[in-house]
């Protein structure tokens, strides 16, 4: 299953994306508290936004970031375009989930 | 198996893997790498100059930062910045009083609206700093938000 869900809806020319995505974005600060160990970081660290296969926006995110995150943006474009977000974490996973926009 | 074509066979391998890593970690270079540096500073000020290469910010009304007066809780702290600025190239988004002021960067290409939403965590109360910058210049904008409970903790 995916870790993204996203929508995109566009009103007077402008497509506004929302997405969540499902990420612990440990901080690598924060310890165990059964066994008192540092929990390794894990988090989210680029995401790049794309329509119909151009770059909109990509974001550089840290430790600081909630988890499960959320994130919008916002362009210029129109009904029908394909919006794919990509996301990458500091282990090298990746996921990435498009969308038409309404 | 003997020595010569283990050796052989390891280093095929270690080639392999290098060109695959390589073409892996090098996508299209339109924009910097993520900036471990900048991440890692735990001095506001140096965090800015370390984004920037300078430290020279105006603060305006044209960057609208909305975030809570309050946070409840300090793991989901909403934060939406828009700007009436034009020719946006990046919106950064600090907090003073995290270990590490710099909590994420959108880097913006002429398609894009100026306008970002998040959701961050605080350690405690603090100044929370949008900066954008248009025009090759840095404009800012912050409010303080109040934790009642810190976000950073386990």
């Amino acid at each position: 299953m995916s870790t993204i869900k996203i929508r995109a809806k566009e009103s007077n020319g402008v497509v506004t994306v929302k997405a969540l995505m499902k990420h612990p974005m440990e901080t690598g600060k924060r310890k165990d508290k059964k066994t008192g160990d540092n929990i390794p970081a894990h988090f989210i660290q680029e995401i790049s936004g794309k329509a119909n296969g151009s770059e909109v926006i990509v974001v550089h995110w840290g430790p600081a970031v909630s988890k499960n995150p959320y994130l919008t943006f916002a362009y210029n474009g129109s009904k029908g375009d394909k919006v794919e977000l990509t996301w990458r974490d500091n282990k090298g996973n990746q996921d990435s989930k498009s969308v038409e926009v309404k | 198996m003997n020595r010569r074509n283990f050796l052989k066979k390891s280093f095929l391998t270690a080639a392999v893997f290098a060109t695959t890593t390589s073409l892996l970690v090098t996508p299209k270079k339109t924009f910097a790498a993520w900036p471990k540096k900048s991440f890692d500073i735990t001095d506001l000020g140096e965090s800015i100059k370390s984004v920037y290469g300078h430290n020279d910010t105006t603060e305006t009304t044209k960057v609208k930062l909305k975030a809570p007066d309050i946070a409840e809780n300090g793991a989901i702290v909403p934060i939406n910045i828009k700007t009436s600025l034009k020719n946006v190239e990046s919106i950064m988004l600090f907090i003073e009083n995290n270990p590490q002021p710099l909590s994420s960067g959108y880097n913006l290409t002429s398609k894009a609206v100026p306008s970002i939403g998040t959701r961050v965590k605080m350690g405690k109360t603090s100044n929370v700093i949008a900066a954008v910058k248009s025009d090759g210049k840095v404009y800012t904008a912050s409010k303080e938000v109040k934790v009642t409970i810190g976000g950073c903790g386990g």
